[in-house]
């Protein structure tokens, strides 16, 4: 029987469900599963073997998530290791719907998708998270994570992150 | 050369451009002119280090000696860093960090965005996601020499000085050699072939700042051979301090 086509076992549906859960630490809203940053959780002679993808190059919260996700699996009871892949690269087209609508309630304007490397100086349409208008603007490309640009809302006057398309 | 002794000092080359530039535009932590700006030069030198860190990881694969990225980073000499002499260069006024930032990112967009086809499948993971964090930088920089250059007297003088100022150094990106020489263009694409096409986009920009561009002179290398100004010992100083007087230590 090929790998492809062998059941999934109930000891890995666990692992998964296990390192699924955890949170990222810096938007604690959404978990590694709805970022689309855990792409796999295997069972390899009985070691748990997750794959994790950084999402942007500098991010400073790698290490910290590779490690709670190793936690999390020891605490269900695997011995585990972490492996990082690098390609495919991760996008923030990964995110998943569930995921982008936990951003949206936790005050971040999910990602719009318009990635492309033509559009450099034309800004992408964003939504206010808190009031919905689109009349919105950017204040700084930059903001309080590598992952977050600083908007503003012009109706309702609030401050917000974006979510940066790459 | 072999091919892998190639692509080990080309993947070097880069990788110390991204961690000493990276290094560079940390100092303006806490020092940047407004806030924002303070939130976006160490978020740039963020992605510059994580992808230096990319490429000192790959390189260890390449060179197969078991040194990580650590190895790299923190325990070479001078002479073993073959960083463009651009990026180390001190960081000079805003205008001037702003520029040299163009003028790196603007290139660095260009060779990212030809290595996403590399058939070389590190190199290809690693550029698919850098070419748009510099897209990003091209853009942040870019806006900044267009309000600077066409702003005040001041801002435009400065503007002008800093022009002066790196153009000995921009001759530096696109220099052939033996490594570039040495790899195909299916593994690493050769920084010669992107000139034309980042002269355009640094033309257009200017034009939009009524910058003028400066005249072709002659340019300084060395950077690649290891060859470095006074500054870069300076700033190795300060870089490895840690690792140099506590080796192996961690947090």
């Amino acid at each position: 029987m090929s790998a492809a086509s062998r059941p999934v076992s109930l000891d890995q549906q666990r692992a998964w469900a296990a390192a699924a859960a955890v949170l990222d630490p810096e938007v604690p809203a959404v978990t590694v599963e709805d970022l689309g940053i855990l792409r796999s959780v295997e069972l390899v002679d009985g070691i748990a073997v997750a794959e994790v993808t950084p999402t942007y190059s500098g991010c400073p919260a790698v290490l910290a998530i590779e490690l709670a996700i190793e936690a999390a699996l020891r605490d269900a009871g695997f011995d585990a290791r972490i492996e990082r892949v690098i390609a495919p690269p991760w996008t923030t087209d990964w995110i998943t719907p569930q995921g982008r609508e936990k951003l949206r309630a936790y005050g971040i304007a999910p990602p719009v998708k318009t990635s492309g490397k033509g559009a450099l100086f034309a800004d992408p349409v964003v939504a206010c998270p808190q009031c919905g208008s689109e009349d919105t603007e950017r204040v700084s490309e930059f903001g309080s994570t590598a992952c977050k640009a600083l908007w503003r809302c012009r109706s309702c006057a609030e401050p917000f992150d974006y979510f940066k398309c790459i | 050369m072999a091919d892998r002794e190639a692509l080990l000092a080309a993947v070097l080359r880069v990788a110390d451009d991204h961690l000493i530039l990276g290094h560079r535009l940390s100092e303006w932590c806490g020092h940047a002119p407004m806030l924002e700006e303070d939130l976006a030069l160490p978020n740039i030198a963020l992605d510059l280090l994580g992808q230096a860190r990319a490429l000192y990881t790959y390189a260890g694969k390449v060179e197969g000696k078991g040194r990580d990225e650590d190895a790299f980073a923190y325990l070479r000499r001078e002479r073993e860093y073959h960083n463009l002499l651009m990026v180390e260069r001190p960081n000079g006024d805003f205008a001037h960090t702003m520029l040299k930032q163009l003028y790196f990112s603007a290139f660095m967009q260009l060779w990212w965005d030809a290595s996403c086809d590399s058939q070389d499948e590190t190199i290809a993971g690693i550029a698919a996601k850098a070419v748009k964090e510099s897209a990003y930088h091209v853009r942040h920089s870019a806006e900044w020499i267009i309000r600077l250059g066409d702003g005040t007297e001041e801002s435009t003088a400065r503007m002008g000085d800093a022009i002066m100022d790196l153009a000995p150094y921009t001759g530096e990106m696109f220099a052939a050699d033996d490594v570039w020489a040495r790899l195909s263009p299916a593994t690493l694409p050769d920084p010669a072939s992107l000139r034309a096409d980042w002269t355009t986009r640094i033309a257009g920009i200017f034009a939009e700042a009524t910058l003028e561009m400066p005249a072709e002179g002659a340019t300084i290398t060395g950077g690649r051979d290891g060859r470095h100004g006074e500054e870069m010992g300076f700033l190795l100083a300060q870089l490895q301090y840690m690792q140099r007087t506590y080796p192996g230590a961690t947090w």
